[in-house]
């Protein structure tokens, strides 16, 4: 039931009324309306039930096992968020002069430097708002690259078909070809493909690793010589950076820029829109042209660097700092992990997706790289349950909102047929791991005796299986008045 | 194990083609690309006149799992669309070698369509890829 269906004439929730009406009587007349807008009239009581009830039917990382692959959804601290907001970052005006906001400029002055200490890189931009703008800003950089050293022939992004659909977006936003490598059947680029196809078009390549296959590409130092030798640049996807976070270092692996999603690995918000933060970290060729604006510090005092000094910047992704209270959440996050638990991450993070894998695989299911080991995610396909019990990915992600877990990440890779991509993080206890692995053995012994209980999934939640042709054809967001 | 008609050449990349009497070449995908592919929400045909080079993505088919691309099979001109495709993309989850087929073309040449793969080739590919 949608807020507008209990809305009844004339009921008010006082409590909520502005003290005075707002002046308007500067706006220009033909862009005032004529009527009232139709919101719904409620009580104030029943504006509270309305939504508790419906935040009491979302599955959330605060209420559910939430194993979504290549999602990496953990627990954020609330320490983040509660320090974030401390009143005197709220406050802050986003054009008070640095010498007034020392301690907000510090804080992103130490992320920048703890994030080029974890990933390798020379130097680190925060400003871009999200993971999509992050991955922009990096082609962005690599085209202002190849343009300051005269070399207009570059014309092709590489991408490997195991990477993040939004690779060959952006390369394709950035004006660029993408060219399709492909994987072997152990989950690794495809080399001598890959050495086929460099050459004077190469602009870079982009590579996600781990891959989505949950894999570590063990080829990288061959991959990026390859690339490199060919004149092109290496992009890194930090994507699935929470694997290796401490471990293993992209600048150590030659990349040459690389964004980080920090809704996944530093314990920012998730999903919903944000608001996100898609930082960049570059190598030394590429440092003249980060966006703009970083913080600089000079011994004494913190400082914004702008394009007055940074002449080749590819310029400014947003007005002010990109999204200032994420970053701070992720500065929290950072100082709370401390160095040392920046390896733990890494390492509970794997620990747990491969006592997942084997215990599952004990269980009967099938995975895709049985001789691989896991990253922080693996994929178990159900290609065999199709076959032999007519049960499939789906049927099985939705008996699993049954027994109270959220679904695994469903048919993505696409290269995987009937697939489960499956990421519980470092921030599971084994007993929800153990509980998990029940009910996917519950279910596999459902299937057998009774496929039509998978089928008909999910039996206790709000609504049934849903009509997706029907939601994706006849997409309908807005509440119009009978 | 899904169908594949004799009388037809078929792709890697999972297009069939049909070459019929005056020599134009009906193109569409085949059982087994629908079936992965899942229930369809939208086609996106090309437009008649269109040219292209073999490999090109010239068309694409969005399922409730993926969009993906379809590929000129071979060089060619479009020379018509499946139009009811607009308004029931599911014919090509129905009745993917006929009346889900998605457009016609003239081949640069017929040996190209001749060269593509029969069925027996691509069944045992099918097979092949799904180590």
């Amino acid at each position: 039931m949608l807020i507008f269906e209990h809305s009844k004439p004339g009921r008010r929730a006082q409590a909520q009324a502005p003290d005075t009406a707002a002046g308007v009587s500067d706006l220009p007349p033909e862009l005032l309306r004529d009527d009232t807008p139709p919101l719904p009239e409620v009580s104030e009581m029943q504006v509270v039930r309305h939504y508790t009830r419906l935040s009491q039917k979302n599955f959330s990382i605060d209420t559910h096992f939430y194993p979504l692959g290549s999602c990496t959804m953990k627990y954020n601290p609330r320490a983040c968020n509660t320090l974030a907001m401390l009143p005197g970052f709220l406050a802050r005006h986003p054009l008070a002069p640095a010498p007034a906001g020392q301690g907000f400029l510090a804080c992103l002055y130490e992320l920048q430097e703890m994030l080029k200490e974890v990933t390798g890189m020379q130097a680190v931009s925060l400003t871009p708002a999200a993971g999509a703008q992050g991955e922009f800003a990096g082609v962005a950089m690599i085209r202002a690259y190849h343009r300051a050293q005269g070399d207009s022939g570059r014309t092709e992004i590489l991408v490997p078909d195991a990477a993040h659909g939004t690779n060959p977006a952006t390369a394709t936003m950035c004006g660029y070809t993408v060219r399709e490598i492909p994987t072997d059947d152990q989950g690794d680029v495809d080399l001598e493909a890959l050495k086929a196809a460099v050459g004077p078009q190469t602009a870079g390549l982009m590579l996600t690793n781990p891959s989505t296959l949950g894999v570590f590409e063990r080829r990288i130092d061959a991959i990026a010589r390859t690339v490199h030798e060919a004149g092109g640049l290496l992009y890194y996807d930090g994507a699935n950076l929470n694997a290796i976070l401490g471990k293993v270092r992209p600048g150590d692996m030659g990349f040459d820029v690389i964004h980080m999603n920090l809704h996944k690995t530093f314990s920012t918000p998730h999903g919903g829109g944000g608001p996100g933060a898609g930082p960049v970290g570059v190598s030394e060729r590429l440092e003249p042209f980060l966006p703009v604006p970083l913080v600089g510090f000079d011994g004494d005092e913190y400082h914004w660097i702008t394009g007055k000094t940074r002449p080749q910047t590819i310029g400014r992704l947003s007005a002010f700092m990109g999204n200032a209270g994420v970053l701070l959440r992720a500065w929290v996050y950072a100082r709370l992990l401390g160095r040392e638990g920046m390896h733990r991450v890494a390492e509970y993070a794997t620990l747990n997706a491969n006592y997942l894998m084997k215990r599952l695989a004990e269980a009967g299911f099938d995975l895709a790289f049985p001789d691989r080991r896991a990253t922080h995610e693996f994929i178990v396909t159900l290609k065999r349950q199709q076959k032999e019990l007519g049960v499939t990915a789906m049927d099985f992600a939705k008996r699993l909102l049954d027994y109270g877990y959220h679904a695994p990440t469903t048919y993505f890779p696409l290269l995987v047929p009937e697939c489960l991509l499956i990421e519980p993080t470092e921030t599971e206890a084994r007993e929800e791991l153990d509980g998990f692995v029940e009910a996917m053995t519950n279910i596999l012994r459902e299937a057998e005796e009774n496929a039509e209980l998978l089928h008909e999934a999910p039996h206790s939640l709000p609504v049934r299986r849903l009509d997706e042709v029907r939601a994706a054809r006849e997409l309908d967001l807005r509440w119009n008045e009978k | 194990m899904s169908d594949a008609p004799s009388d037809l050449r078929y792709t890697k990349s999972h297009e069939w083609l049909r070459t019929d009497e005056d020599g134009t070449v009906t193109v569409g995908i085949t059982d087994h690309a629908q079936e992965q592919l899942g229930d369809m929400v939208y086609v996106e045909v090309p437009e008649v006149d269109q040219e292209f080079e073999a490999g090109d993505a010239c068309a694409v088919v969005e399922s409730v799992k993926a969009a993906s691309d379809v590929y000129a099979p071979v060089a060619c001109t479009v020379v018509e669309v499946n139009e009811e495709l607009a308004d029931a993309p599911e014919l090509v989850n129905q009745d993917p070698f006929g009346a889900g087929w998605i457009m016609r073309i003239r081949p640069a040449s017929a040996a190209d369509v001749e060269a593509l793969m029969d069925a027996d080739a691509y069944l045992a590919y099918v097979e092949s890829e799904q180590h």
